[in-house]
């Protein structure tokens, strides 16, 4: 089980969380024309990368913020976890 | 003979506490302290089981967790479990257990004609000869050998016994507490650090229980029993026995099971059985120990063969003789502590050593004891079937090729030791990267990928001085790093015999014109030959090997097998042991309980229970409950003999035709807060929301961003910037996540604040042509006219002194209200309701009724709202809007889901209006078409319409727009039913909707 760091709450256990996917995938703005390419991108396709990725999660059992994790998909090392406005650098 | 192996001075067992069990109906006796296996021995029983596939005589061959052998059916306080290790299980008043694996009796089994057939049964056997015709398999191979095969019968009843799960923090968490352990939990507890130390035995103390040794002028296990005596008063050290650490999982989560009274004849009263500890630790010390390895040689699965180190703790933890003809093969020194301790009992053991001049102290001293000793000397094979009668030994050449002559001794067991296998299974587990080394033949951790080490034997470490001061180091050091304490204690004197290095020596060649199985898996009867087969037919990855063969399965995961197999393989292949490398080790380390890893979360447990504040009214009143998510909802309220159907057909007539009330409390609610409210719900929803006034509802449909359709409720405008937003009881908790998602990662711009308040408010629906006039009752001072309280409008008001929310809205289709109060007040206002409804002939409806009125009104809801339709699936389309963008609007011009026939929901009624339509059943052209028949549509929910007294259902059928009329089948295999029906529109009942406007 892993444990991350919710910038809130700090260290807790896994089960605390929901997983939210890939956290670089920005929406398209409202009322703007969008490609079927670059909607597609945006409502389907994504990375599925071995090594580091950043990813969303949820504190679901917490403070219920949705957070920035950077994680090692292959090791679950975690390196990073940001609040849903800090920006990823 | 009772208990004729029993020395009597000897051994940590409880002689003043004596015990009588049964084994395979035979009456035993033993005593407190035994396990099942040493109290066995003691009554010279070593025959206990039959071998897994060729139903070979079965005895002992461990001591603890590595037994591969004397596998039981136990049986407890009425409960029986399978694959209980009897050199695990401790002994009890009362203990029964069976054999496994045999039929009719261990002494006669039918299956050991495998035996003799087993030049037909080599590896691979079952994978070649079962391949074909493939319909035999489920009718004749797979029951035969379910038969044959299997290690014991897990009980089909409840299990009554409690097991807990329990979670926990520490600083060090130590894993074995054998010398290493207890060094290093020592020094970090006296450190200050929180420490947990688990052993998996019922004693504390590993070899130094076993081992003649002197630390600080006491003997190993004074010492021990002092650290631990010490260790249990601290506030800031767990110590826990019978507690096996058996996985090693991401971040320093390591699981432990703790056997609280698999000990005893019965739990004891509010005790669970069992407790699975999951442990967070900032650092783990493994000390696991390592396991003695065998030597490879014929028939060496002869009951009466077994470890070397096995013999010596059953003699000296339990005072237990093996044999009393002992022969001991060895290949390292430790054999020779095992013949030493049979020699001051008395017993005249014979050593054979397959080393040529071993010069050492312990050599030195068996010599002087006047102990037979046999230099360059190896066991051919052991002689005898159910239990060891004497052994072919014979001289070996210095390159271990050549046997000289063979010649057959006397002995009555044979002591096996091959050296030393270190316990690597949790640093393998943690992600360390291991390592071969060279000096003792094994693997040994290596590289560490999270926070732990590894001590002493579990580390390649055989001398006692080295283990202790590098394990009281590691707990100084680490127990420093973290408190930034600096109290060390200083390390004892030790005294302990020199021992030289082991021949590389394990398997013996066999002689000249001679076949015998040489096994190297006890538990599978993995042979030599089996391995050669295996290699022979191409398999060359260590992986495929164990596969193909079963070498290293099982319950006891060839932890006396593996390295031999290693060694095989690589020999055969040319190859360094490490170039092969070994299979992966996988939690967990021994087997687990399934009801421990399920803890308390069993049958009603195994989710929560959520009731709404109504539900004591609902118990009394008769209700047949439904489990609707996790909540417990009334299905009908039962009134004399009536079944469901006639029930729910009640409560639906009585709303059409006077009034009813329904429990709505489970409906998710989230109260929505801020300026920009309108401008979220207007981007949240398909339809517009910028110019819903204040005391007004709406119905809202929500989407993904992928275009399906995500949850659909109401939303009311309570004040200028404050909403109450309803779902579906089933999305309550999705939705909340997904606003708060746009919230704070989407749209953080939009001022906006969301929160469930689903348990804050309780809900009736008061429904049907006279709910008005309840209403009015219920609310003397409000103007609930048509035009004071129109449909879709809203309203507070006071019942009887507590503060309700009156909603215009509609689920049934009829004129309807919703009342929410505060959930406290809820039963006051259910009370209030039925009081004040008698007039008008009011009856509380449940489910079943809801969802009636719901499908004959074709109102759409989670049956067809399955994650699989888009709003036109649902004849929602209408509230899709064209002027403003949404969430999920971009995927709706997706070619698949503007296509000219898409699916879309229809209603259906069987053509002779009497037959029930199944849901779930398929809709299809022809009845009679070959198969497979086209598909057109499903049921998705059906009902007996009240209005019609017909049955009536809703159907997602493609190109409904066009089907309505058509004559089609509905055919449902599972039910074997064939209906030929009539689409219809889906608004069966008030088509134009003038009720709810009424």
């Amino acid at each position: 089980m892993l444990h991350i760091k919710c910038p809130y709450c700090g260290m807790r256990s896994q089960n605390e969380f929901s997983y939210g996917g890939d956290a670089t995938v920005k929406r398209p703005e409202l009322n703007k024309e969008v490609s079927d390419q670059d909607w597609d991108n945006f409502v389907y396709n994504r990375k599925s990368p071995r090594g580091k990725h950043w990813e969303l999660w949820q504190h679901i059992s917490g403070c219920r913020q949705w957070i920035k994790v950077e994680r090692d998909t292959a090791t679950h090392e975690i390196f990073n976890t940001l609040k849903a406005n800090e920006e990823i650098l | 003979m009772s208990q004729s192996y029993r020395l009597d001075n000897v051994g940590l067992i409880n002689r003043e506490k004596k015990l009588s069990f049964k084994f395979n109906g035979v009456s035993y006796t033993g005593y407190e302290g035994d396990t099942l296996a040493s109290a066995l021995i003691a009554n010279g029983v070593h025959l206990v089981g039959r071998s897994f596939k060729y139903h070979r005589p079965r005895g002992f061959f461990g001591a603890g967790v590595d037994e591969p052998y004397a596998i039981v059916q136990l049986y407890r306080n009425g409960e029986t479990e399978p694959n209980v290790k009897a050199t695990e299980q401790e002994l009890f008043e009362g203990l029964e257990a069976k054999s496994v694996n045999c039929w009719p009796s261990v002494n006669f089994d039918i299956g050991a004609i495998n035996n003799f057939l087993k030049i037909f049964l080599p590896a691979g056997f079952y994978y070649k000869t079962f391949m074909w015709p493939k319909s035999f398999w489920y009718k004749i191979y797979e029951p035969f050998i379910r038969k044959a095969a299997g290690l014991g019968v897990a009980s089909i009843k409840h299990d009554k016994e409690r097991y807990e799960h329990k979670y926990e923090y520490c600083d060090l968490l130590i894993a074995g507490s054998g010398p290493s352990g207890l060094a290093s939990a020592y020094a970090a507890a006296k450190n200050g650090a929180r420490v947990i130390l688990a052993e998996d035995k019922a004693r504390h103390g590993g070899t130094l229980l076993t081992s003649e040794v002197n630390i600080g002028n006491q003997s190993g296990k004074e010492w021990a029993d002092g650290i631990i005596s010490e260790l249990k008063e601290m506030p800031n050290v767990i110590v826990k026995n019978r507690s096996q650490v058996f996985g090693y999982y991401d971040h320093n989560m390591l699981v432990m099971s703790e056997r609280i009274s698999d000990h005893l004849p019965k739990t004891k009263k509010f005790h669970p059985k069992q407790r699975l500890w999951y442990i967070r630790a900032k650092e783990v010390l493994i000390s696991s120990g390592s396991i003695e390895r065998p030597i490879v040689f014929g028939n060496n699965d002869t009951p009466g063969v077994m470890l070397s180190s096995a013999a010596k703790e059953y003699l000296k933890v339990y005072g237990v003789l093996v044999g009393r003809n002992p022969l001991i093969f060895t290949n390292n020194d430790s054999g020779y502590e095992t013949a030493i301790e049979f020699k001051k009992n008395g017993v005249n053991p014979i050593v054979l050593d397959t080393r040529k001049d071993p010069q050492s102290e312990i050599v030195d001293e068996a010599e002087n004891l006047g102990i037979n000793i046999k230099f360059s000397y190896v066991v051919v094979a052991a002689q005898g079937y159910k239990k060891v009668k004497s052994a072919d030994i014979a001289k070996i050449s210095d390159d271990k090729e050549q046997l000289g002559t063979v010649e057959n001794i006397k002995c009555d067991c044979i002591c096996v030791s091959g050296f030393w296998t270190p316990t690597i299974h949790l640093a393998s587990q943690s992600g360390n990267k291991t390592k071969f080394n060279e000096d003792i033949d094994a693997f040994v951790p290596g590289t560490s990928k999270q926070n732990e080490r590894t001590l002493g034997a579990a580390n390649g470490s055989y001398t006692l001085d080295d283990t202790l001061k590098s394990s009281f180091e590691a707990g100084y050091e680490l127990s420093k790093k973290i408190t930034n304490n600096d109290n060390k204690i200083s390390f004892p004197n030790v005294v302990e015999k020199k021992s030289t290095t082991h021949d590389k020596f394990w398997c013996v060649p066999l002689p000249e014109g001679k076949n015998y199985k040489r096994f190297l898996d006890f538990q599978n009867d993995v042979a030599v030959s089996d391995v050669e087969i295996a290699l022979r037919e191409g398999y060359r990855s260590i992986e495929h090997v164990k596969r193909y063969t079963t070498l290293g399965m099982a319950t006891d995961q060839g932890k006396t097998s593996n390295l031999n197999g290693l060694q095989l393989v690589s020999k055969i292949e040319n190859k360094v042991v490490p170039n092969v490398g070994h299979t992966t080790f996988r939690p967990p380390y021994t087997p687990v309980s399934i009801g421990a890893i399920v803890g308390r979360e069993v049958g009603k447990h195994s989710k929560p229970t959520r009731k709404s504040p109504m539900h004591s009214w609902h118990e009394k009143n008769n209700a047949v409950f439904v489990d609707a998510g996790v909540w417990l909802r009334p299905r009908y309220y039962k009134q004399g003999n009536e079944n469901l159907f006639e029930g729910s057909k009640r409560e639906a007539k009585n709303v059409r035709t006077n009034v009813g009330v329904c429990d709505v409390t489970t409906l998710g609610k989230i109260d929505i807060k801020g300026p920009d409210a309108a401008e979220f719900l207007n981007r949240v929803y398909t339809n517009a929301w910028l110019k819903l006034p204040v005391g007004k509802a709406r119905y809202g449909v929500m989407l993904r961003e992928d275009g399906i359709v995500m949850d659909d409720g109401t939303t009311t405008r309570i004040s200028e910037n404050h909403y109450h937003m309803t779902t579906t009881t089933a999305q309550a908790a999705n939705v909340l996540s997904h606003l708060e998602y746009y919230l704070q990662l989407v749209w953080p711009e939009l001022n906006v604040n969301v929160v469930s308040t689903t348990e804050q408010w309780a809900g009736a629906a008061i429904a049907g042509p006279k709910s008005r006039d309840l209403l009015q009752k219920l609310f003397p001072n409000l103007d609930v006219s048509n035009e004071g309280l129109p449909f879709m409008g809203y309203m507070e008001g006071d019942l009887f002194g507590a503060k309700a929310r009156i909603f215009r809205i509609s689920f049934s289709g009829e004129l309807a209200y919703e009342v929410n109060v505060e959930s406290d007040n809820g039963n006051f206002m259910w009370e209030k309701i039925m009081e004040v409804g008698q007039e008008f002939k009011i009856q509380p409806y449940g489910t079943e009724a809801l969802s009636t009125l719901r499908i004959e009104m074709g109102h759409v809801a989670g049956s067809e709202l399955d994650g699989r339709t888009i709003p036109y699936d649902n004849s929602l389309e209408g509230l899709l809007s064209k002027k403003k963008d949404f969430i999920g609007k971009r995927s709706l011009t997706r070619k698949a889901f503007i296509a000219e026939d898409r699916q879309k929901v229809v209603g259906v009624v069987p053509l002779d209006k009497k037959t029930s339509i199944p849901e779930g059943s398929h809709l299809v052209k022809d009845s009679n078409a070959p198969l497979p028949n086209p598909k057109l549509g499903y049921i998705s929910a059906s009902c007996w319409s009240v209005e019609y007294d017909n049955p009536f259902s809703l159907a997602i059928l493609k190109d409904g727009k066009n089907m309505i009329g058509e004559k089609l089948f509905v055919m449902s295999p599972l039910k074997n039913k064939v209906i030929p029906v009539e689409i219809v529109s889906s608004h069966y009942v008030d088509p134009k909707g003038e009720r709810v406007r009424s």
